[in-house]
């Protein structure tokens, strides 16, 4: 096999070698804890200080102070919607989206079940943009908190999400995004917006897994999940991820200076090979918004063939990527945000994401190109609902259809 | 990724036996392909000797729902129908070195369809087994006789294992108390184990998600022209200066470009610690006004040439 492409970048990114740089004297030399009053500790105080300012700037954030350091996306995201409720007892009711990562969706679910919110589920249309009817009707004074991301992570469809928080605030709701897909690849201005809650996951911006941080905006209510020591300013407790941290914050100083590559480059490697696959192969379509979508992100619709099977054909040519088919997760479902946008079962079960990164290169994009006509026309040779001599789809009705 | 077995991989990767028969005399077609797996089979059987001359196969889904396929024709080609009709899902997994537990499925559709292209050499009527046990999982068209055979065959004991082995109560999960009740029946008929805590029904969250229907286009708000909208925002400033009059400081709009528009806060407001909070009141002053998003910036933020 040769070297490996990867086009999972969504899923998780390499660590950079200058973010791991970073990061290695914090396991050895500088491993005192930060809390500490002697100076191993206050040496590695200094630098997540130092992090603290990188993340600040990414986000265009107006105070430092204003960023909480956690372990990752999913818990900035509970973080966020618990310390809302927490802040605004009277008020019982969320609002969110149907296409959320399951950080949100799973934890507003138990929210539901378990402590009797009233959780509305913002539909998306056929491109998975968001119901901007349907959102300003569920918007009231009875609103704790608006939870709803920047970018999906399937189709890298974006939400207008400064809009969005200035109708939640118009409300009286605090508004909170999941921005763990756009942090690092489009530009950020929180300091002149009305976002009051942001999260963001460091893996996914070639910082190490484990780490990652929520935005809050100077002046909001909060409360913290996690209670113990003192901490980031008491709004986290627990001794920090110092290696993780300053990961992150190195993360973040790369993805500032890499951004305009990510919306140039990038973009462009991306659209040549959406354009490739769309012209090579028959029946297959871009899931999302192809207009408003993140810069790396593709995710073409196959029809008639299933997700793992063209993953497991991908990898074994060296390729990444991945798919929102039930059977790659283990659920029997195809991914609830295809189901959201309404994409027919035809083509919901092959629908594969390709995620790309600074690090793709143009001859990795080519090899990707060359190999997936291939590897539909193969599956589709021994699909039922696929005339191979025809080049088309066929009627198939089984007795269990 | 799955752990497969090298034997999987194998009928994964080099599938025997795909594609079409022509003049297939026994034709079993299972699955659907809103659950994500489909399979046609294709048998050629000798009338005279009632062997399985050839076997083909036809799938839609994963790798090992393919692989299933693929050994499933294997397996059978040479055997007489009789023979074939004593393989289940369970001796196509072995063929395999075993599946994943949550791919059981897949070998019990390979078995399923089996079924289906006998009964269609016998020129029974497959859909009639069907119709005779009650259609439990309407998700994916999964039947008490089907659950019942998974149940015996591979001795299973809960509402999990029954999901993973058919499918069955995988989706909107309405069926589980459906399905328990046919675990029960097999189970006290067998004298076998317990059956499994009943599951809480409920169907909030993700299985609630409906897709969004088409809707017609709403209709277009009346567009402003230029002229207008400079005076609306014009406007709406100027109602809002009294008030931060008041509190010592005062706003006035510097410039608009598209939807950006420009303000400079002075006196009191000006390095105020609540700034932000202001410039936020004027932007939704005018979003309001408008009808349509606007952003509101300090003119310090200003381009040169805008």
């Amino acid at each position: 096999m040769t070297k490996g492409i990867y086009l999972d970048n969504n899923a998780t990114t390499r660590v950079d070698p200058e973010v791991l740089a970073e990061m290695l004297p914090l396991f050895t030399e500088q491993f005192g804890n930060p809390s500490s009053m002697h100076g191993f500790g206050a040496a590695v105080g200094g630098k997540i200080e130092w992090a603290r300012k990188q993340v600040q700037a990414l986000l265009g954030a107006a105070h430092d102070s204003e960023i909480v350091f956690t372990s990752g996306g999913t818990e900035s995201d509970n973080t966020a919607i618990l310390s809302a409720l927490e802040a605004y007892p009277k008020k019982r009711e969320i609002v969110t989206s149907v296409v959320e990562h399951p950080a949100v969706l799973s934890f507003c679910d138990h929210l539901e079940k378990k402590r009797g919110y009233t959780v509305h589920r913002i539909p998306v249309d056929r491109r998975g943009n968001l119901d901007m009817e349907a959102y300003r009707a569920a918007l009231s004074e009875r609103v704790a908190i608006v939870s709803i991301m920047w970018a999906n992570n399937e189709t890298g469809t974006i939400f207008p999400v400064e809009e969005l928080a200035v109708l939640a605030k118009a409300a009286g709701a605090v508004f909170h995004t999941d921005a763990v897909q756009a942090v690092g690849k489009i530009p950020m201005t929180l300091a002149d917006s009305a976002i009051d809650m942001l999260s963001l996951s460091g893996h996914k911006l070639h910082a190490p897994k484990g780490i990652g941080a929520l935005y809050v905006k100077r002046g909001l209510r909060f409360r913290p999940l996690l209670r113990g020591g003192h901490q980031e300013r008491s709004r986290r407790a627990g001794t920090e991820n110092a290696p993780g941290i300053v990961g992150l914050g190195a993360a973040a100083q790369l993805a500032l200076l890499h951004m305009g590559e990510e919306n140039t480059r990038v973009r462009a490697l991306r659209d040549t090979l959406e354009r490739a696959i769309l012209a090579a192969v028959p029946n297959c379509f871009v899931t999302g918004n192809p207009d408003n979508r993140l810069p790396n992100t593709c995710n073409i619709a196959f029809e008639y063939i299933e997700g793992e099977a063209i993953l497991l054909l991908l990898n074994e040519q060296g390729i990444a990527a991945s798919s929102g088919s039930a059977c790659t997760s283990g659920s029997l479902e195809p991914s609830h945000v295809m189901r959201a946008m309404g994409v027919p079962y035809t083509a919901a079960h092959g629908a594969t994401r390709f995620s790309l990164s600074r690090e793709t290169t143009e001859e990795e994009i080519d090899r990707v190109i060359a190999v997936v006509p291939g590897i539909i026309e193969k599956l589709r040779s021994f699909s039922p609902y696929w005339q191979a001599d025809a080049g088309r789809p066929k009627e198939f009705a089984p007795v269990y259809s | 990724m799955w752990n497969y077995t090298d034997k999987v991989k194998e009928h994964f990767f080099n599938p025997k036996n795909s594609g079409v028969l022509d003049d297939a005399n026994a034709v079993g077609e299972v699955g659907s392909i809103t659950c994500g797996d489909a399979l046609k089979l294709m048998m050629k059987v000798d009338a005279d000797t009632q062997l399985i001359r050839e076997a083909k196969f036809q799938t839609f889904g994963c790798g090992s729902a393919i692989a299933s396929s693929s050994a499933l024709t294997e397996m059978i080609i040479g055997k007489t129908v009789d023979e074939a009709l004593t393989l289940t899902n369970r001796d196509i997994a072995e063929y395999l070195g075993g599946l994943p537990p949550e791919k059981m499925h897949c070998s019990v559709m390979g078995a399923e369809a089996l079924r289906a292209a006998i009964a269609n050499y016998k020129g029974e009527a497959w859909e009639d087994d069907h119709e005779e046990g009650e259609l439990v999982c309407k998700c994916f068209g999964v039947d008490a006789a089907m659950i019942e055979r998974a149940v015996t065959v591979n001795g299973l004991t809960t509402l999990e294992e029954v999901t993973h082995y058919t499918k069955a109560g995988g989706s909107c999960q309405t069926c589980h108390e459906k399905i328990e009740e046919v675990l029960e029946e097999v189970l006290a008929k067998s004298g076998a184990l317990k059956p499994a805590a009943r599951h809480a029904p409920g169907t909030v969250g993700l299985d609630a998600i409906k897709p969004l229907a088409p809707k017609a286009e709403a209709p277009a708000a009346p567009k402003l022209t230029n002229v207008q909208r400079m005076q609306a925002i014009m406007t709406a400033i100027e109602e809002m200066r009294p008030q931060i009059r008041r509190d010592g400081g005062d706003v006035e709009l510097v410039d608009i470009d598209g939807k950006d528009i420009y303000v400079r806060l002075s006196g009191a407001c000006s390095g105020c610690s609540q700034s932000a909070g202001t410039m936020m009141g004027v932007q939704m002053k005018l979003v309001e006004a408008l009808g349509e998003f606007v952003r509101v910036k300090p003119a310090s933020l200003m381009t040169a040439g805008v």
